[in-house]
């Protein structure tokens, strides 16, 4: 695990469309039932120009950014060594379909505990108007040698 | 938008959401798709042992996931969720057969008057062990 990590900011991957289907997938998914989810007239009657994500549904857009940090050349992260420690997702709006989303990952910390590092990656995701959506932030645990 | 709760209404220490969420392998592979997370210790008996897990595992953001939905179904509005973590304290063992039964009990856990932003506190266990530290949602109210 490299500490050199720390403060790296990666360069922004290719903006993601959210599907609306996509939005109902991951909504049945996570057993959301909520109509604001699934049904464009109800997502409508409450203001919002489509159907609404679940609050976790940026996982799918942390999920590209993740690989990007995993496929590092420097960072020294064996994958089959990482563990989920931590996960957080702070709002400005919520996602909602439609948006074309685009994240940049910063790894804000690399922290050594024990025999094991704990990596704080933040994907902060903005939509086609620069404006912030939302932040997930991971915390990976990536176990030492045995 | 009728039915969000009035903040003014809330108290420290009130359960506002309880729910029990029954998971299936079927679950798993849902989600799996749904994510893109799809890491074979979530579906796989062979590779779970393989890794030395007791067994195939839900994926801690799939419960993420649903913990929330009662905080959702008592706001009434998805997008109300402003902040929401957790710590992943324990893995959730999804039986081929029986599967696993999940309970979420959501509760206020501070008030911020300034804001109108209540802190729900969720307590997420598999029978009497919590598999989920730490969860907290925020929520936007009027």
């Amino acid at each position: 695990m490299n500490p050199e990590l720390q403060g790296r900011v990666f360069p922004p991957i290719e903006p993601y469309l959210v599907g609306r289907e996509k939005v109902r997938e991951f909504a049945r998914a996570v057993f959301a039932t909520n109509p604001i989810n699934h049904d464009l007239d109800a997502a409508r009657a409450a203001g919002y120009d489509d159907v609404v994500a679940p609050p976790t549904f940026a996982v799918v857009l942390q999920e590209h950014t993740l690989a990007q940090l995993l496929a590092e050349p420097d960072a020294g992260i064996d994958f089959s060594r990482v563990v989920h420690g931590d996960q957080r997702f702070v709002s400005s709006r919520p996602i909602v379909a439609g948006d074309l989303l685009t994240p940049t990952l910063t790894v804000s910390s690399v922290k050594t505990l024990g025999g094991h590092s704990i990596v704080t990656a933040e994907s902060a995701i903005t939509d086609a108007s620069g404006a912030h959506v939302v932040t997930a932030i991971s915390a990976l645990v990536v176990r030492g040698e045995d | 938008m009728p039915g969000t709760p009035a903040f003014d209404g809330l108290t420290v220490g009130d359960i506002v959401a309880e729910q029990s969420f029954p998971l299936t392998r079927d679950s798993l592979v849902r989600y799996a798709g749904a994510s893109g997370d799809f890491n074979a210790i979530h579906y796989r008996d062979d590779v779970a042992h393989a890794v030395g897990l007791p067994g195939v595992l839900a994926h801690g953001m799939l419960t993420m996931g649903f913990a929330v939905q009662p905080v959702v179904d008592w706001v009434g509005d998805p997008g109300r969720v402003v902040d929401y973590g957790v710590r992943f304290t324990r893995p959730v063992v999804v039986d081929a057969k029986v599967g696993a039964v999940v309970s979420v009990v959501a509760k206020v856990g501070q008030l911020d008057a300034e804001a109108r932003v209540a802190r729900i506190d969720l307590t997420v266990k598999v029978g009497e062990e919590t598999v989920l530290g730490k969860a907290q949602a925020r929520v936007s109210l009027d």
